[in-house]
């Protein structure tokens, strides 16, 4: 679907992409990365919208470079950015940005009909947008990009501004959209917890470069971290750290979850090797007479990504990045 | 791990009328019209968009009434032409436009701003540009629409004067010829007006300020301009007053029809400009035209996503 060819984008002042090579495959793939990481700049050149510095790009076999119009007619586009006219009802912008997509006009209000069920508007579109909710702007958004019935489509942040309810439907949405409508999906976030859940690919990008290129299942089975907490009672003021104790003495090595974080002493981190670990957990935590709050899987956010990869690679160390993924996290 | 409960089947009721289809996704596999449709659909819907339709009743009221106050002089005049059975219009063709200015500026004023600055405001144009279109097929799409919305605004009364005055049994070949004379000189209007009118609006994402900086630039240049040429006129300067009128859209149209189109001219002392002083007027005429799609595709170059 995509394929970059060690491609760069250099600003005056900034290097936004630097020499990334990167193959995406059909399905859904997640572009995850702190913000000013380059994702954006990404999806730009892939649109052949600006031209990059050096390198190559092609994308549905097509190059960036000479058949930019060629790509656009085929891709679909939602930015991370607010992009709808207050006054005009959802199913006349639909409309009107399907006949920029080149649909004539039966098709394009056929079209728009249908795109816009799809992803959950019904009475509401007839009514001016201004009077939306986020959730229903990002699906008019997500509508304008699919309308055109694209082969892929680029989706920049689509959860911004989203409660956790709004975040799953757009998530499940997203996974529709390759599974039920056969389009591949390039979605960018700096979640990488959320886009494990939906894509079938992941690749990460920190400071233009390619940190990382893989499938979910890589991400996911390296290791489960175990979060656990447990509540205080008189015999053990401190449950939490009777039960650290506890496993320590069975020799299981834990984590401490608070991360500086004001309460989250309270939560014990491990690493869990199997079943077993989960029995032995609850056998301590019986043991103790402690009641047993949360036992729970914790998957990887971007910041451990970045970290193991830092560890991995001892070349790229710049004092300053660290710093910046440690705010990303 | 909780008993898993054997999974109950939908239980289809055969026979009940109602019954709810799921004809999910379909592909689209029909024509994609590339980059001229798309250009042409932006158009329509620019100038659609610049009389209020497609748009809430609100926005109707504004361009529509300003086209009614375009249209009510020349029913009148057609109308006391026919009464008095006059021998002529009581206005000629060409000078309509710069008697009714006023009109036309408000007009260029509240639709300029409408046509670009919301999408800029609203930050539609990446939508646009993630498309087939590229930069020059937008610009070339707003700026036709609407000089195209400004020549409506301009030539239809003077449809109405023409039709007037056939009616009236007046001079066949006179009319006509005054007529195509007044439709040169308003299309004209409409290209000039509409640059001017883009550039300004395109700057700024703010509708206010862009309906603002147009009536202040349209209006006080001419009245910087008719104030000049009147001071040169008191002192008998007549030669400067041609070369002064080239310092505003108004006067330098008038100074080109009174050049070209044989239209009386409006300024002081009714004398327009002469012929090489007339071609000054419309190169400049013409190059305004040119530097206004210049810079509006200048400005839309960097704007991109």
């Amino acid at each position: 679907m995509i394929a970059t060819e060690s491609l760069s984008k250099r600003f005056p002042r900034v290097t936004a992409l630097d020499r990334l090579s990167v193959d995406v495959g059909p399905g859904v793939t997640g572009l995850v990365g702190a913000n000013g990481a380059g994702k954006s700049t990404l999806i730009k050149i892939l649109l052949g919208l600006s031209p990059a510095t050096e390198g190559r790009a092609e994308v549905l076999g097509l190059d960036v470079a000479t058949k930019g119009a060629a790509i656009r007619e085929r891709v679909g586009y939602m930015p991370e950015h607010d992009c709808l006219p207050p006054d005009v009802s959802a199913t006349e912008f639909v409309v009107h940005m399907a006949r920029m997509s080149g649909l004539p006009p039966a098709a394009a209000r056929e079209r728009t009909a249908d795109t816009l069920r799809h992803v959950g508007l019904y009475e509401e579109r007839y009514r001016p947008i201004g009077g939306y909710s986020t959730g229903m702007k990002q699906r008019v958004k997500l509508a304008q990009a699919l309308v055109h019935d694209p082969q892929l489509v680029f989706l920049d942040e689509p959860t911004n501004g989203l409660d956790p309810v709004g975040r799953d439907e757009m998530l499940g949405l997203i996974r529709r959209i390759h599974t039920d409508f056969g389009i591949s999906v390039l979605v960018t976030s700096h979640l990488l917890g959320e886009l494990e859940r939906t894509c079938d690919h992941v690749v990460v990008v920190d400071g233009g470069k390619l940190l990382r290129s893989s499938s979910t299942t890589d991400f996911t089975q390296t290791t489960t971290t175990l979060a656990i907490e447990v509540t205080d009672t008189d015999d053990h003021p401190d449950g939490t750290r009777a039960v650290r104790d506890a496993l320590h003495a069975r020799g299981v090595d834990v984590l401490d979850g608070s991360g500086g974080l004001p309460g989250a002493g309270h939560i014990l981190l491990l690493t869990a090797q199997g079943d077993e670990t989960y029995d032995l957990v609850r056998d301590v935590v019986a043991d103790l007479g402690l009641g047993l709050v949360r036992m729970e899987q914790r998957r990887h956010h971007i910041s451990e990504v970045f970290t193991d990869t830092e560890q991995g690679s001892e070349q790229s160390t710049e004092a300053q990045r660290k710093e910046a993924v440690g705010h990303g996290g | 791990m909780a008993v898993e409960q054997p999974m109950r089947t939908p239980v289809t009721q055969s026979g009940d009328q109602t019954r709810i289809h799921n004809i999910g996704y379909r592909t689209y596999d029909g024509p994609r019209l590339g980059r001229s449709y798309a250009t042409r659909s932006l158009y329509s819907q620019s100038l659609r968009g610049a009389y209020g339709l497609g748009r809430s009743v609100k926005s109707k009221v504004l361009p529509m009434l300003l086209f009614v106050v375009m249209c009510v002089p020349a029913a009148i005049m057609v109308a006391v032409a026919v009464a008095t059975k006059a021998n002529d219009l009581p206005l000629d063709y060409t000078r309509y436009a710069i008697v009714m200015q006023a009109v036309i500026s408000l007009y260029i004023a509240s639709q300029a701003p409408q046509s670009v600055s919301r999408d800029l405001r609203f930050k539609t144009v990446p939508l646009y540009f993630s498309r087939p279109i590229e930069t020059a097929d937008y610009v070339r799409a707003k700026f036709a629409a609407l000089a195209s919305a400004l020549f409506i605004l301009t030539a239809a009364p003077l449809l109405v004067l023409y039709v007037g005055a056939l009616l009236a049994k007046l001079d066949f070949a006179d009319q006509t010829k005054g007529f195509a004379q007044g439709l040169v000189s308003v299309a004209l209007l409409s290209l000039l007006f509409a640059g001017i009118g883009l550039v300004i609006a395109s700057v700024t994402p703010r509708r206010g300020f862009g309906i603002a900086a147009v009536i202040a630039v349209l209006t006080i240049s001419y009245g910087a301009v008719s104030t000049l040429q009147a001071i040169a006129e008191v002192q008998n300067s007549s030669g400067a007053i041609a070369w002064i009128g080239l310092f505003s859209p108004v006067t330098l149209i008038d100074g080109v029809q009174s050049a070209f189109l044989g239209a009386t001219s409006a300024f002081p002392g009714g004398v327009g400009p002469t012929n090489g002083e007339g071609a000054v007027y419309v190169l400049v005429t013409l190059g305004l035209i040119a530097a206004g799609y210049g810079l509006l595709m200048r400005r839309y170059k960097k704007v991109g996503l």
